[in-house]
């Protein structure tokens, strides 16, 4: 007599799982991944029915856990990535695209470079996605005249947990809008955004720079000339002590001019070439990355930067994304992964930038060089990042002696300063600290009560740290 | 959620009044640890450790848990994940004996080897499970030193702790992938009520000095913990000792 198999228990089969961890490679937790290539398979992963929720995640560069999901599922974007470059008027000074949320800057820069055109805000990697932009509302080398992504948006879609599409942006559900912006992916997956792309002059960058000796120099430097300038950034030495603590290495610039950028054979003044020009190999051992080895590092570094250079042309890679040119370099701090701590807090606590600074140094942390920004203002979002102040962001391998302790430290330092830490690179700090860190957290919390009153959308991030 | 840095913020311990485990629940506490829930076998008897954790913060209970009763395991268990994530599991409890008890009475050889490796399965399995559903957390499994070679002295508990290791490696094995992982950790002689009266061992150590050495592993991400660490070559060694010289060793 024939006879059934068995149905396998459905309700206690447990789902298929992919481990998945953030740019530091840390605290890796497994998920069941799904990549849709399509926008209308997109669009069907939510509603979800697994227990433990869902989140969106794009290309995985934040450096913790914020786009991970434990147990849950986890949709990855990156395959839905279309857009479109609206028509405008010639003389306007930006144009408009509205992009899938899985689209790249690295993509959208190809298009839009020798269009004459550049993203509103980029970060150190291209390599993020539109919905990565707008969950950690990013900041780059312009926020101080340009505020963070989010600023430029004009509307963007979002699938909120019971599957239904809404349209926001900030004069449309801005309450929605601002939670969104920010909000690490917790109010639900967005599908689109358009958003506003400026025009260039040329594919070039006139960047003028300045060898600081010592933090005074180098803070007093940005606080009296960063108004000329569209972009600056400060790298600054986190090794160097005594009386070189906080050298740094300060470069300023605006894009160029057709003109500025002149003949020669390479003479298309939007011509765009982003390569990787090296890998790094795909297994390096710890312990590489030593006191030793990075300091020797620094000091070659510092040294070879010119004292004072004035309207040199750079390339877009090499002005704002440097480290792209080398794939995967977050592998060579070995096994153990490595995270990133950046803190903002408000100008007039220049006393307390100092004070972690010298910590840091005294710690001696291998860090390379770490980045040194000033903020203009922020935004209207709860959880938002930038705010007016001193952005300090390093990353440190997770190995270094005492870290725990150290940083915990420096974060009561922060928020005695009245600042915060960025939770896109977040992968440790105290939960207390957060609603300290971001006042406005209850009111993001009830906004996202509206919309997801069940948490059907959560992250390792929200777990950790109780959001 | 388990950090960057390898802190935990909520323990469950299985044999929540050992010393060893205990001791390593001190020391993460005064890190990211908010929530401690010891699991023994009479909860009135872990009180004053819940008093004492709850007094500096911590959201602690006991709960009655008996590696004696494996069909109690799935329910005693479950409960406690129903309550929320468990970033890490301390299965720690254990029956030491000794090899004359063992000898006279071999039943007594068998609730041993009941508890030890029995009991260490059934909630191991158990805990895995939950961990592979959260898709993260750490089961911590203290074996011994005594499960890597028999010895005349204490080869029941030896035999014990031996299925208990082979068990948790494997285990570790099959968890890979799933976000879940397996710590084994091997202490030599640790001074606690488990060795009271004991001639210590040489490298003999304390429940402190094996929490330290296992948060430093936890910190780095160890799949393997010697307590303490120099045991870990001296067996490497030990274990390949031509048998005259290992009984001898033995005593
Ligand atoms: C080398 C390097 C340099 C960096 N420099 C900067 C910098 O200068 N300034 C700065 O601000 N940041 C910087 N970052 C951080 C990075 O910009 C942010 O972490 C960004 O969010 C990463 O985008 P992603 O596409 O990789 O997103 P992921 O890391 O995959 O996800 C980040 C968050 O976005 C959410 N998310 C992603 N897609 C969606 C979606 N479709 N809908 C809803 N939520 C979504 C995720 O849930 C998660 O919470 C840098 C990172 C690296 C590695
Ligand atoms: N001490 C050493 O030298 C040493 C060396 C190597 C390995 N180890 C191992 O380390 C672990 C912890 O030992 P320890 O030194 O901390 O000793 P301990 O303080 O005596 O702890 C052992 C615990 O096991 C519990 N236990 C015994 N039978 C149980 C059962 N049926 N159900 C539930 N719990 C039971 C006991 O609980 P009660 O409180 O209810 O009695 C006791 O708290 C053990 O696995 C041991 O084998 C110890």
């Amino acid at each position: 007599m024939p006879s059934t198999p068995p149905e396998p228990a459905a309700a206690l089969a447990v789902p298929r799982s992919t481990e998945l961890f953030g740019w530091g490679r840390t605290a890796p937790t497994g998920a069941d991944l799904r990549r849709p290539t399509s926008a209308t398979e997109l669009r069907r992963a939510l509603p979800d029915p697994n227990p433990r929720g869902l989140l969106a995640r794009g290309l995985g560069r934040s450096y913790g856990d914020a786009a991970q999901n434990s147990g849950g599922r986890v949709i990855e974007t990156i395959d839905v990535d279309s857009f479109t470059i609206h028509e405008s008027d010639p003389a306007a000074d930006h144009v408009l695209v509205t992009a899938d949320a899985g689209v790249s800057i690295d993509r959208l820069l190809h298009s839009l470079v020798p269009a004459g055109l550049f993203v509103p805000v980029t970060p150190g990697t291209r390599y993020v996605t539109v919905g990565g932009a707008i969950a950690a509302d990013i900041h780059g080398k312009n926020h101080h005249r340009k505020g963070s992504w989010c600023d430029h948006v004009e509307s963007l879609r979002l699938q909120i947990a019971d599957g239904s599409i809404v349209e926001i942006g900030p004069d449309r559900d801005p309450e929605l809008y601002w939670a969104t912006a920010g909000g690490m992916g917790l109010t639900g997956v967005i599908l689109d955004a358009t958003f506003r792309c400026p025009r260039i002059g040329s594919s070039r960058l006139l960047v003028d720079t300045d060898r600081a000796p010592d933090l005074d120099t180098v803070v007093e430097l940005m606080a009296t000339g960063d108004a000329d300038y569209d972009y600056s950034v400060a790298w600054i030495d986190l090794m160097a002590t005594g009386s070189s603590m906080g050298r740094s290495v300060l470069t300023r610039g605006r894009f160029a001019t057709a003109e500025e950028v002149g003949g020669g054979p390479r003479s298309d003044p939007f011509d765009y070439r982003a390569g990787v020009i090296a890998s790094a190999p795909p297994f390096v051992p710890g312990g590489l990355l030593n006191g030793l080895t990075v300091r020797a590092f620094n000091e070659v570094w510092f040294r070879k930067a010119p004292k004072m250079r004035r309207d040199e042309l750079q390339t877009i890679p090499t002005f704002f994304h440097p480290l792209d040119m080398v794939a995967g370099w977050n592998r060579i701090y070995g096994p153990g992964g490595f995270l990133q701590w950046q803190f903002v807090i408000p100008f007039g606590t220049e006393p307390i930038l100092r004070r972690i600074i010298e910590d840091l140094s005294a710690a001696g942390c291998t860090s390379f060089l770490a980045v040194l920004k000033a903020f203009g203002a922020g935004n209207a979002s709860p959880l938002s990042f930038p705010a007016p102040g001193w952005t300090l962001a390093l990353d440190i391998p997770t190995g270094v002696p005492g870290l725990a302790p150290l940083l915990d430290r420096l974060d009561d330092l922060v928020v005695e300063a009245g600042g915060r830490i960025y939770l896109a690179k977040d992968s440790r700090v105290r939960p207390e600290l957060v609603p300290q860190m971001y006042p406005r957290l209850d009111e993001w919390r009830s906004v996202r009560e509206r919309v997801d009153p069940q948490r059907r959308i959560t992250s390792d991030l929200a777990r950790r740290l109780s959001l | 959620m388990r950090d960057a840095l390898g802190a935990v913020q909520s323990v469950l311990v299985l044999g929540g009044n050992s010393e060893i485990a205990l001791a390593i629940v001190d020391r993460l506490v005064e890190g990211r640890t908010r929530r401690v829930v010891l699991a023994v076998r009479e909860p009135d008897s872990a009180q004053r450790s819940v008093d004492r954790l709850t007094a500096v913060g911590v959201d602690a209970s006991a709960i009655a848990f008996d590696a004696l009763q494996p069909e109690t395991h799935a329910e005693v268990l479950g409960a406690v994940f129903a309550e929320g994530d468990i970033d890490l599991v301390i299965s720690a409890f254990g029956i030491l004996g000794s090899q004359p008890e063992f000898d006279a009475d071999p039943m007594f050889a068998l609730r041993a080897i009941n508890a030890n490796f029995g009991g260490a399965v059934t909630s191991g399995l158990i805990v895995a499970d939950h961990l592979r559903r959260q898709g993260h957390g750490t089961l911590l499994m203290i074996t011994s030193i005594a499960a890597l070679r028999g010895r005349a002295d204490n080869y029941v508990y030896g035999s014990t702790k031996a299925g208990q290791d082979l068990f948790a490696q494997g285990l570790g094995d099959a968890l890979v992938g799933s976000g879940a992982r397996v710590v084994v950790v091997r202490p030599g002689f640790v001074h606690t009520r488990m060795t009271e009266g004991m001639k210590p061992a040489p490298f003999s150590t304390t429940p402190d000095k094996v929490a330290e050495v296992v948060v430093e592993g936890l910190t780095k991400g160890r799949e393997l913990i010697y307590a303490p660490s120099i045991l870990r070559y001296l067996f490497a060694g030990l274990i390949h000792a031509p048998r005259l010289i290992w009984r001898r060793l033995g005593g």
